[in-house]
């Protein structure tokens, strides 16, 4: 071994202790850049810098990702007719998210649990719920429209990270029932400044609950960019704080996000604890339909960000390998397409919501008072069809 | 069971509510902040981790809206959880999660989720506490619509409405008076008493009905002892419960006396006093000989221990409120404009 001024240095007794004390929070760490198997071509690439091993999906479970994509954007743009048509009070479209949309529900079993915000429509969807159902919210006859024990998936969040902690108790709670049961939690970049956060993640490593944290990283919260959110280099470091696993992805590349998702819920079925995922991707519509997204960002920007599209890229890979071809593609959107036209025709009916239905489910059993009301309230409808006969 | 009988504190009858309802249901568990191994704060929980092991109940992470909110996902996945807001003032991180998650989760899913936790919240004043550790904060919960509002001021109303709390398939925030913990009744445990929603009267009498519930209610006795002296005979309600409302009973009492004095700790603008009030006199009115009246803290945040005897409402307060029930049937002087 030759001797070099280097390795003197680096030989050098304040250099060997340092190497000699392992630092407790590197396996905690995520990769200094985001993980990524797909470049913006469609390429595959391998993830060099990565701090751990992200297999490949197999091709079968990537052309389904393909396929649940295609029919989760097709569903977006058709909600968003359907709000400029005043079938929907608002819409929040996740159009450019569907990598992470699609991937946080396909790396988890029926029989976990997901955490939605109101921004995962497509993730719903994709899922398996009857699209009439998770639009019910929106369009305005009931808060949650499907049913969330049967699906295992909470009511769309409103309010923001406020299911953080709910995940991190449900997911004890199966545990301490000894299920084997993991919760996906979905927040967005702005929602990590909330407290509850904070003690969501805080609560789900204390008491190593098999969580895992969602981020998608879209880069604005409405119109405040993540630069008014965070310090942290990004989102992903926020988990060491707390003392768990994390990591960040490319949020654009379907593959990658899967792969990562599927590391994070094993993590956290396995034992290890919760995990924190941050996919940094975009939101190429505004906030809703009411936002004008031109007063704080600019069209050269989206541009960009259209280039980056998901399904493109794993649509080219996928033809590239040969495991997708002209007629395969043309199926699938023939299916969204089908999907679309049945959500519209559904759409198109008017619901009927009983009115007296808004007494029904304050408590198991209304109070005295809740039944004086309801009286009231059935008294009033009478007198109005009369006044109509 | 916890068979006890005689001299029983308030503190000792929570704890064995809990200690019974543990016992009972495999489904239930304790947790909050020091509710573990020291035993609570004030020894509400004392010897239950001993006793049910760490699972069933345990210390948390200082976080209020944490803890709240981990009980939604501990009821959704099919347990009982009952948590410990150490005071009443340190509950309010946890508003958001109370008010818009653990009332609400019901009436959002049409009932195919239900999130039946118990929030215990040691309450009220009296005790000389620091600032932060005296509010009676009942006022904000009942004003949700999906949350159970229980007050116990008995040492067997502590036991029976507990587990009752720890059994109802709703939400319930528990408000147990810290100056009541370390009195004692001759009782005798387990203890069944009357149900949510079922007003007691503590006192019959003829001339007046004083309405109140939780800490105030042995303020209200001794007040209706003192007014013997002066001639009236006065009835003393304990509401026990705030959500659900005894209407039934209060307006009963209320038209056989035909005067009517409403007294809480909480300060008085737009408090459970405020809406009593008005339910008695929309039920009440042609039965009434003079206006109702209300006995209440001030408007003002909990004062410093040395003066917080000026706040709470006192037996001198109520009579003076009792005497301006206008038993010569002259106006109340003090509404005459100066």
């Amino acid at each position: 071994m030759t001797t070099t001024p280097q390795a003197i240095r680096r030989a050098s007794p304040r250099t060997n202790r340092a190497a000699a004390r392992p630092e407790p929070a590197a396996p905690l760490l995520p990769s200094p850049e985001p993980v990524r198997l797909l470049d913006e071509a469609g390429r595959r690439v391998s993830p060099e810098c990565a701090v751990r091993d992200y297999p490949e999906p197999p091709t079968e479970t990537l052309r389904e990702l393909y396929r649940r994509m295609v029919i989760g954007r097709r569903f977006d743009v058709q909600a968003t007719a359907l709000t400029k048509q005043g079938r929907l009070a608002v819409y929040p479209s996740s159009r450019g998210q569907e990598a992470c949309q699609v991937s946080g529900v396909m790396a988890v079993r029926p029989t976990d649990w997901v955490f939605p915000t109101y921004r995962e429509s497509v993730a719903l969807v994709s899922r398996g719920i009857d699209p009439v159902e998770v639009l019910t919210l929106l369009r305005g006859d009931w808060h949650c429209g499907y049913d969330p024990a049967a699906w295992r998936t909470a009511p769309q969040c409103t309010p923001l990270a406020t299911q953080t902690v709910h995940a991190a108790g449900l997911a004890y709670g199966e545990a301490h029932q000894g299920r084997d049961t993991v919760a996906l939690v979905f927040i967005g970049d702005g929602a990590t400044s909330e407290g509850d956060f904070h003690e969501g993640v805080n609560f789900a490593a204390v008491f190593r609950a098999p969580v895992v944290f969602f981020v998608q990283n879209n880069r604005y919260a409405i119109s405040v960019p993540l630069s008014r959110q965070t310090a942290a280099p990004t989102l992903a470091y926020k988990g060491v704080g707390y003392g768990i696993a994390s990591e960040q992805v490319d949020g654009n590349d379907p593959v990658a996000v899967l792969a990562v998702l599927a590391n994070a819920v094993e993590h956290a079925r396995s034992g290890h604890g919760p995990f924190l995922v941050e996919a940094h991707t975009y939101r190429l519509e505004p906030h809703t339909n009411a936002d004008d997204a031109s007063r704080y960002r600019s069209m050269d920007e989206v541009e960009t960000w259209l280039g980056r599209d998901p399904i493109a890229r794993l649509e080219t890979y996928l033809r590239g390998a040969g495991a997708l071809d002209d007629a395969a593609v043309d199926a699938v959107a023939a299916e969204a397409e089908a999907y679309a036209a049945d959500l519209r025709t559904r759409m198109n009916a008017d619901p009927v919501v009983d009115p007296l239905s808004l007494f029904d489910h304050v408590y198991a059993q209304p109070t005295p008072q809740l039944l004086e009301q309801r009286a009231q309230v059935r008294a009033e409808l009478a007198a109005a069809e009369e006044g109509e006969a | 069971m916890t068979a006890t009988a005689g001299k029983v504190t308030m503190a000792k009858a929570l704890n064995a509510a809990l200690r019974d309802s543990l016992a009972a249901d495999e489904r239930v568990i304790v947790f909050g902040e020091d509710v573990g191994q020291l035993g609570g704060v004030f020894r509400i929980t004392d010897g239950l981790l001993a006793d049910f092991g760490d699972k069933r109940c345990f210390d948390t992470p200082l976080a209020e809206a944490g803890i709240v909110g981990f009980a939604v996902g501990l009821a959704m996945s099919g347990l009982r959880p009952v948590v410990e807001m150490q005071f009443d003032a340190f509950a309010y991180p946890a508003f958001e999660q109370i008010t818009s998650h653990v009332a609400k989760l019901r009436n959002r899913t049409r009932g195919q989720l239900s999130v039946p936790i118990v929030i215990r919240v040691p309450y009220a004043g009296g005790i000389g506490g620091v600032e932060h550790h005296c509010d009676s904060s009942e006022a904000y919960y009942a004003h949700t619509p999906g949350l159970k509002v229980v007050m116990p001021a008995t040492v067997a109303d502590a036991y029976s409405l507990l587990r009752e709390a720890i059994a109802d398939p709703d939400p319930v925030v528990f408000m147990e008076p810290k100056k009541l913990y370390f009195a004692s009744e001759e009782v005798t445990l387990p203890a069944t008493m009357p149900g949510f929603g079922r007003a007691v009267v503590r006192r019959p009498g003829r001339d007046a009905t004083l309405v109140t519930y939780g800490a105030a209610v042995p303020v209200a006795l001794e007040a209706a002892e003192a007014a013997r002296d002066e001639g009236w005979d006065l009835e003393v309600i304990d509401l026990r419960t705030i959500v659900p409302f005894d209407d039934e009973t209060v307006t009963a009492s209320v038209r056989r006396t035909g005067r009517c004095v409403v007294i809480q700790e909480a300060q008085g603008f737009a408090g459970v006093g405020a809406e009593i009030a008005a339910r008695v006199q929309e039920r009440c009115f042609h039965s009434l000989h003079a206006p109702v009246l209300r006995v209440a803290g001030l408007d003002i945040p909990y004062p410093a221990p040395k003066l917080e005897h000026i706040h709470l409402p006192g037996v001198d307060r109520i009579l003076d409120a009792v005497a301006r029930l206008q038993w010569d049937d002259q106006p109340d002087p003090t509404w005459v404009a100066a």
